[in-house]
């Protein structure tokens, strides 16, 4: 994981709930590609691969409520999003995505002014977004959490504790 | 301290802890289900061959069951050759039902307990007093290994209620109403206390209430175990085991209160396609209903298929609806066939299935473009039953008995007579 993540927005509303970023139908994989093939594909054909042009997601509020399903945050990774910028986050989801090594960030003040394809650069070490000028401060990961995060996931994390 | 700071404090060895705390805490009790495969998948990718202890872990195979396509089989024989190799005594094979439901049902979830799952739902432990809260399958796995996670100590929130229900009115309409007035991100990271005239409510109407929590975004939620707790644990807990409730403190700090009378409320039906978008029945009456699903560790419990069939004796489901009826376990199940009520369910033109999670995670029961169904389930997410051109309403058991004989969406008051 870097610690400063650049590229463009897209955006989404209120309630993307885990069903919605992956049908429970496609839990049969783990499989990152394969479930960013079908990732978010109730909003309609095409949305994934669409999906794929943009670097950043940036979400209202409750993003990835409902199902406790994992795969919601690899879905998204396996599309080539890089960070999730939300209002709020649902808790199951904010633990699978940091387990999963995909940044998230909780910045309600960003949401109004970001519109999508715009350009905004997330400084993770400082916990500031830049977009347009402005600076939008968030609240910081623990280290502990930041650990699991730079390792690029849980599963590391473990592995790197299992071998001596 | 309250009754989540209780329980975290005593399972991270510490005297006391406050809210936005981070601690390790050592779960009782690891629960896994259909997606057992894949943390076993994650245990061999990462080399890992030890766990931590053998006796915490629970598996129940429940999503689709029994397999319907060679993957799933495939899966849940990884899932049950893994159990077999370590030794796994609390496994429970297709046959068994819903995880939340078997588990408590075994006894595997007293007051007290700390215990987390592969399942957002398993905040319904706190209905009998534990604190019970949904982690990915990866993280399952660095339970299973290292026999802690870090935990977030959560801020609480205290709801009283006050009265009692009018006839037709369930502790789901309740959970409706409050889903639908605090948001599906109202209790974000919080922990929900119930009390009040929670006391006066059935075991299986609180299970109901932790269950349908979840959707108001908590982290975990109580109904404080009470002499009903202690009675529906006798017999059930294994030995070894003793009944000791974990209270709140009297001068325990709560981020907000609210009461709800709950003579005031009314039979509600949550509307496509968020939980959250809840109304009272009048405002929905007369919608016309192609599938009517009971099922699901909401409302699938004996007492759920007792309130259907009360409605639903002597009268006719209409043609024009397919009634599911998917006992939440095989226990129930039985309870059900003995009782008649599956007789019941069966000659009033229902059909019933085998135990476990069923039409409420795609497993039959399958929606086309435009059709609509009735569930009594706890999640009306577009697509979550088949088509996305497919809408979902949820309901209590008596709302959707009645629904289910009209052929639309009915208020269920107007078959229970005064
Ligand atoms: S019944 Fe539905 S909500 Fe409950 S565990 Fe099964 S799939 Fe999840």
């Amino acid at each position: 994981m870097e610690a400063v993540i650049e590229g463009r927005v897209y955006k989404f509303g209120d309630n993307i709930n885990s069903d919605i970023i992956i049908p429970g139908r496609y839990l049969i994989y783990i499989d990152r590609e394969k479930l960013a093939e079908h990732a978010f594909e109730m909003l309609g054909q095409g949305v994934a691969a669409k999906l794929r042009s943009f670097d950043i997601l940036v979400a209202g509020r409750n993003f990835g409520g409902g199902s406790a399903r994992e795969q919601a945050a690899t879905a998204i990774q396996g599309l080539g999003i890089k960070a999730v910028v939300a209002c709020s986050f649902a808790r199951t989801f904010y633990r699978n995505a940091i387990n999963d090594g995909l940044p998230i960030v909780e910045c309600p003040a960003i949401y109004d002014t970001v519109q999508e394809g715009d350009q905004i650069r997330i400084d993770l070490g400082s916990g500031i977004i830049r977009h347009n000028g402005a600076e939008y401060p968030f609240p910081k990961m623990p280290d502990s959490v930041r650990q699991i995060l730079e390792l690029g996931g849980l599963a590391n994390y473990l592995k790197a504790q299992l071998t001596p | 301290m309250t009754i989540a700071e209780k329980i975290l404090a005593a399972k991270s060895g510490r005297s006391s802890v406050f809210p936005g705390e981070i601690v390790d805490a050592c779960p009782d009790l690891v629960m896994s289900h259909t997606a057992t495969w894949r943390s076993v998948s994650v245990m061999q990718r990462i080399g890992a061959t030890k766990l931590y202890d053998p006796e915490r872990l629970a598996i129940v195979l429940d999503h689709i069951s029994p397999a319907k396509t060679e993957k799933y089989a495939a899966d849940q024989q990884t899932s049950r050759n893994f159990a077999r190799q370590y030794g796994i005594r609390k496994f429970y094979d297709v046959d068994a039902g819903i995880a939340h439901l078997v588990l408590m049902e075994a006894g595997h979830v007293a007051p007290g307990d700390l215990i987390v799952g592969t399942d957002s739902h398993c905040t319904i432990y706190g209905s009998l007093g534990a604190l019970g809260t949904g982690i990915g399958y990866t993280e399952v796995t660095s339970v299973w290994i290292t026999g802690k996670l870090w935990m977030k100590v959560p801020e609480s929130i205290r709801i009283t209620l006050q009265g009692g229900f009018d006839h037709g009115v369930y502790s789901k309409d309740l959970m409706l109403y409050l889903i639908g007035k605090l948001g599906a991100d109202g209790c974000t990271y919080s922990s929900v206390e119930f009390y009040g005239t929670v006391a006066d409510l059935s075991i299986s109407e609180r299970m109901t209430m932790a269950n349908l929590a979840m959707e108001m975004g908590v982290k975990c939620v109580f109904i404080p175990p009470d002499e009903k707790t202690a009675d529906y644990l006798k017999g059930r807990l294994a030995e070894g085991r003793t009944f000791q409730p974990v209270l709140a403190d009297a001068d325990a700090s709560y981020a907000k209160h609210l009461d709800v009378d709950l003579a005031d409320l009314v039979p509600m039906v949550a509307c496509p396609h968020d939980v959250e978008n809840t109304k009272p029945i009048g405002d929905v009456e007369g919608t016309p209903i192609n599938q009517a699903f009971l099922g699901s560790c909401a409302n699938a419990k004996y007492e759920d298929l007792v309130v259907a069939a009360r409605i639903l004796k002597g009268r006719r489901v209409d043609p024009s609806v397919r009634l599911i009826v998917t006992p939440g376990s095989k226990q129930i199940m039985l309870e059900a066939m003995n009782s008649g009520v599956l007789q019941t369910l069966l000659e009033s033109g229902g059909m019933v299935t085998n135990p476990g999670c069923g039409a409420c995670a795609g497993d039959g029961g399958m929606l086309a473009d435009g059709e609509v169904c009735l569930s009594t389930a706890n999640r009306n997410f577009l697509g979550r039953m088949g088509s996305n051109k497919s809408q979902i309403y949820l309901s209590s058991p008596a709302t959707l008995a009645a629904s289910a004989i009209r052929g639309v969406i009915t208020d269920p008051r107007e078959f229970l007579g005064n």
